[in-house]
Order: structure tokens, then C-alpha cells, then sequence
């Protein structure tokens, strides 16, 4: 609660308000104290508090002391609560309601309901973190931290200085830490989201099932019920790269290793499930229905090719309505099976039907 | 020189100048590189040649060959016609064979024995539409045919004396014609010997 600074609650130059809730609750850590009315206003800059019987008792903090912010859903008899935890004052911060406090972090109770909406858009102001591209006036600007330059260090009283200076140096290094992770836990609750959304309420993981045979054998069995609808609506095939980006948005946390796909999918086949991993020439891995016959596609890709003389893997992928690198992979089945040849040139590869055998 | 060379529908596809990766098409595109190399070099009556001319010559260069899309006809005369569908304007580029695609069709007419190399650093070459030993049974042929057996012949009555004037190798150029003796010399049926302004051969 030491963080809190009086202000007029005025609004600087290039501070915007973005929403305001009454009924608001201030605790320090756990306790309750007298702040216990009051009107919460979000700004792009500061988080605002002030007294609904006492509109001259008003305090704030920046956003930027904000290390990261967690809901309490409401109970029994108890509102629901924003807790807050912050920073470490810095050490020249105006005056305050509090001088010092054993607690890192506040709770924001809202008598009045609105926590919702105001934990979403504080996230969000936490994320956009705005004030960096709009400075205010000096005074609320942020001490980041010792000034740059020499501590000149002469005596007992310097080496205390030092000292100082050496703990508001690592103080600040773990805040940063903190910083990296709060952008994280926000991203973390959104995924969370993301993953029961596709019915994935628990990923196949390290940690469930170790990480020999038994975990890739369980993640193919994953993958078949993943992937099978998006194969079908890609003409039964797809490439190992467009699958990790599928499979890996789709389990939101807990993302798959490239390697770990890969093993997986070895196993696809031995596992009898309905798909396969295939891997062409050129070293392009694919994952195929099993109902899905390449060769017999690349009887429609000559006639593709035939109408129009000669396409180069683009036209061809454009026609047909597939990636570049599957229709490529295709037109090399061709070639490979002689059904067709190559023209590479200046102008780029393009692919002819195989004349050579055919005219003899 | 061009003449009346006829180009083989080949020629005009512009997969030709590619070598194909895939064996059997490749197969067919050098039988079809080295039939055409023997008969522009017979119709050009050229029996050597060096890597350079060969670069430069029409034989391995089209500067007319058409790449632009449409439909692609074999027409019964044998030509290759494009037709467009949609005036999606020409382009006229080059088809070039590259050189490391001309040495290995220039190896395989060697494998053939219709080449034969004749430097160290493989810069020129022989080119013999007719293997020696094609033309060597010729010769024997004919020498047979008009009891000339045991006769002796200068190299130059042999191509270009009046009693070979209807037989296919008058004219032969003498590097060829040698080499068709040397194959006949293998063969015991004749032999090379030094007569008074040059060579000739004795036949058996």
C-alpha cells in the first residue's frame, strides 16, 4: 500500500480514461483499511482511487509499478476481487497515504460488481502498455532505477551509497524478471480459453505420460483426432509444417517440439490409426489420409498439366487450389512416375507432359 | 547453313534443352539428342567439331524455341505447334542446351562410338554419323563386290576417285575414312601401309 501517491485525480496531457467503476474496495496484502468507498478510474497511465464521501482523498498508482494482476471470482458474502501485486516503491516517491507497508500487493474489491469488465481492459492496458508512447508530465513518470554514471563512493557513507545502490539494482533486475512473466500469465488465461474451446481440456504431456514411446504413441492417437476433419477439407493431405502450427494452436500451452511431432508421427501407421506420415525426395514430410492415393492424383495433375501445355508449380498450385509446396511435391510425383517432363530455364521450372515417351 | 534441315519435333519442346532427371525419360532424350547431332553433322557435311562451335551452333541452341502456355499439338507432320487459347502475349526466349548437358551427349555418342575425342582436354572432336566399322564393311563391300581384293588404293582414290563416285563413302573425310580402315586392319582384311605422297591400304 506504500506504492499509493496523492493526486488531484486530473487527468494529464496524453492520459485518456479508459474506464471507471464505483464502489471500490482497497485491501493492503489481506487487511482490510479505511479506504473502503470509493470510485476506481483506469487511465492509459495510472490506476486512480478516490473517496466517494471524500472526493479530495484521492491516490494512484502507475501502471507501469504493476508486476501483474490476478481475478478472485466472488464468494459468499464476498465481492469479487482484483489482486495486484506491484512493484517496490521507488525511493523518491511523493507522498502518500502510506509510508511503508510489509505487502507487495493490493486487492481491489468491487461491492458493486464491474470486475469483469475492468480486469479486462486493465489487461489490456497492461499488455498495450500506452504510457511508454505517451509521455506525461515529469512528476509521473517512473524512477526506473539508479541514474546512469559513477557512484562516487568516499568513505563509510559511500559504501553504504554502494551497497544501496546494489540492492535497487537487483531489486529491479527480479521486477523485470516479473514483468516477462506477468505478459506471460495474461497470454497463459487467454490460451487456457483457447484450449477448452477446441475440447482439449488436457493436453497429452511430458509430465502425464514421460517422454519415451508411451507419450508419442498417446500424442499419435491425439493427432488422429486432431487432425482428421482438417485433412478432409484439404484434399487429404498436408504438410508436417502446416500440422505443428495447427496442432500447437490448438493445445494453446503445453506446445509440441517439432521432434516430438515428428516421433508421433512415425508411429501413425503402426498404430493403424487413419492417417500416415509420408516423406517425398526432396525430403518434404506430409501427413496423408490413408483413404488418400497421391499417385492416383497425379493422374489428374497430367491432365491438369496437358490442358494448359505447361504450368509451373504456382499456376498449378493455383488451379487446383493447393500450397505451392504440396503442388510441387505432386508435379515431382509426376515427373518421378513419367508422366511428366521438365523445362528449367531463366524463366523458372515448368512441367510439360512427358512427350518423350509418349511420341516415339 | 541451314538448308533444308529438317529439326525434329524435339527441337521445338522446350524440355529438350533440359536434362531430365528422371532415367528412362533421359534415356529417350539423349537417343534423341545424339540422332539429331549425326544428321545435322551429315547434312552439314561437318566431321569434326570443337566444344565451343558446338555451343554456339544452332544445333544446341533455339533461338526461336517458344515457352508461353497453350495448348500443345503434335501435328502429324510431325511438328510441334502451340496454340493459344487466350492472347496472353509470347515469350520468345532461347533454348539453350547447357554445356554440361552437351558433354554428357557428347559422351554418350563417344559410348556409341560415333565420337571420338581427339585431344587430351576434349576441346574438338570427331563426329562420324557412321561408326569406322559401318563404313570399314562399305569399303570391303565394294572392294568385294568389283574383285579388288590384294589391289592397293591411295586414301584419296578411295573417296575421291571416279570409281567410287556412286558409293556412299566418296567424300568421306580422311580422319573418318582411316579410322574405318584401322577397323578393317583389326579385322585383317586390309592394311594401312605408306605409299609414295601419303597413305593407303592394301585389302585382303
Amino acid at each position: 500500500m506504500d506504492r499509493f501517491v496523492w493526486t488531484s485525480g486530473l487527468l494529464e496531457i496524453n492520459e485518456t480514461l479508459v474506464i471507471q467503476q464505483r464502489g471500490v474496495r482497497i485491501y493492503d496484502g489481506e487487511e482490510k483499511i479505511k479506504f473502503d468507498a470509493g470510485t476506481l478510474l483506469l487511465s492509459t497511465h495510472r490506476l486512480i482511487w478516490r473517496d466517494q464521501k471524500n472526493h479530495e482523498c484521492c491516490m494512484a498508482i502507475l501502471l507501469s509499478q504493476i508486476v501483474f494482476i490476478e481475478e478472485q471470482a466472488a464468494g459468499i458474502g464476498k465481492s469479487a476481487k482484483i489482486v495486484v501485486h506491484l512493484h517496490p516503491a521507488p525511493p523518491n516517491k511523493e507522498p502518500g497515504p502510506f509510508q511503508s507497508s510489509k505487502n507487495s500487493y493490493i486487492k481491489l474489491s468491487f461491492k458493486e460488481h464491474g470486475q469483469i469488465e475492468f480486469y479486462r481492459r486493465l489487461s489490456e492496458e497492461m499488455t498495450q502498455r500506452r504510457w511508454e508512447n505517451m509521455p506525461v508530465s515529469q512528476s509521473l513518470q517512473t524512477n526506473r532505477g539508479p541514474q546512469p554514471g559513477r557512484i562516487r563512493a568516499v568513505g563509510i557513507v559511500g559504501i553504504e551509497r554502494k551497497l544501496e545502490e546494489k540492492r535497487k539494482e537487483t531489486d529491479k533486475n527480479i521486477s523485470e524478471a516479473f514483468e516477462d512473466l506477468s505478459k506471460l500469465m495474461i497470454k497463459t488465461i487467454r490460451f487456457k480459453s483457447y484450449l477448452l474451446s477446441m475440447g482439449i481440456a488436457n493436453p497429452v504431456t511430458r509430465e502425464t505420460y514421460g517422454s519415451g514411446t508411451q507419450y508419442h504413441m498417446q500424442l499419435a492417437k491425439q493427432l488422429a483426432g486432431i487432425l482428421q476433419v482438417p485433412l478432409e477439407e484439404r484434399g487429404g493431405i498436408m504438410s508436417l509444417t502446416e500440422v505443428y502450427c495447427l496442432v500447437n494452436r490448438a493445445r494453446g500451452m503445453e506446445l509440441l517440439s517439432p521432434e516430438d511431432l515428428v516421433n508421433a508421427c512415425k508411429m501413425l501407421e503402426a498404430l493403424k490409426l487413419p492417417l500416415r506420415l509420408r516423406v517425398f525426395d526432396s525430403g518434404v514430410m506430409v501427413i496423408e489420409l490413408q483413404s488418400h492415393k497421391e499417385e492416383e492424383m497425379v493422374a489428374s495433375a497430367l491432365e491438369t498439366v496437358s490442358e494448359k501445355g505447361s504450368l509451373t508449380s504456382e499456376e498449378f498450385a493455383k488451379l487446383v487450389g493447393m500450397s505451392v509446396l504440396l503442388a510441387k511435391e505432386r508435379l515431382l510425383l509426376a515427373e518421378k512416375m513419367g508422366h511428366l517432363c521438365r523445362d528449367d530455364s531463366v524463366e523458372g521450372l515448368r512441367f510439360y507432359p512427358n512427350l518423350f515417351m509418349t511420341q516415339s | 547453313m541451314a538448308m533444308s534441315f529438317e529439326w525434329p519435333w524435339q527441337y521445338r519442346f522446350p524440355p529438350f534443352f533440359t536434362l531430365q532427371p528422371n532415367v528412362d525419360t533421359r534415356q529417350k532424350q539423349l537417343a534423341a539428342w545424339c540422332s539429331l547431332v549425326l544428321s545435322f553433322c551429315r547434312l552439314h557435311k561437318q566431321s569434326s567439331m570443337t566444344v565451343m562451335e558446338a555451343q554456339e551452333s544452332p544445333l544446341f541452341n533455339n533461338v526461336k524455341l517458344q515457352r508461353s502456355k497453350g495448348h500443345l499439338f503434335l501435328l502429324p507432320d510431325s511438328s510441334l505447334k502451340y496454340l493459344w487459347r487466350k492472347a496472353e502475349g509470347r515469350q520468345q526466349t532461347e533454348g539453350k542446351l547447357p554445356v554440361e548437358s552437351i558433354q554428357i551427349v557428347l559422351e554418350e555418342l563417344r559410348k556409341k562410338g560415333n565420337l571420338e575425342w581427339l585431344d587430351k582436354s576434349k576441346s574438338s572432336f570427331l563426329i562420324m554419323w557412321r561408326r569406322p566399322e559401318e563404313w570399314g564393311k562399305l569399303i570391303y563391300q565394294w572392294v568385294s563386290r568389283s574383285g579388288q581384293n590384294n589391289s592397293v588404293f591411295t586414301l584419296y582414290e578411295l573417296t575421291n576417285g571416279e570409281d567410287t563416285e556412286d558409293e556412299e563413302f566418296h567424300g568421306l573425310d580422311e580422319a573418318t575414312l582411316l579410322r574405318a580402315l584401322q577397323a578393317l586392319q583389326q579385322e585383317h582384311k586390309a592394311e594401312i601401309i605408306t605409299v609414295s605422297d601419303g597413305r593407303g591400304v592394301k585389302f585382303f
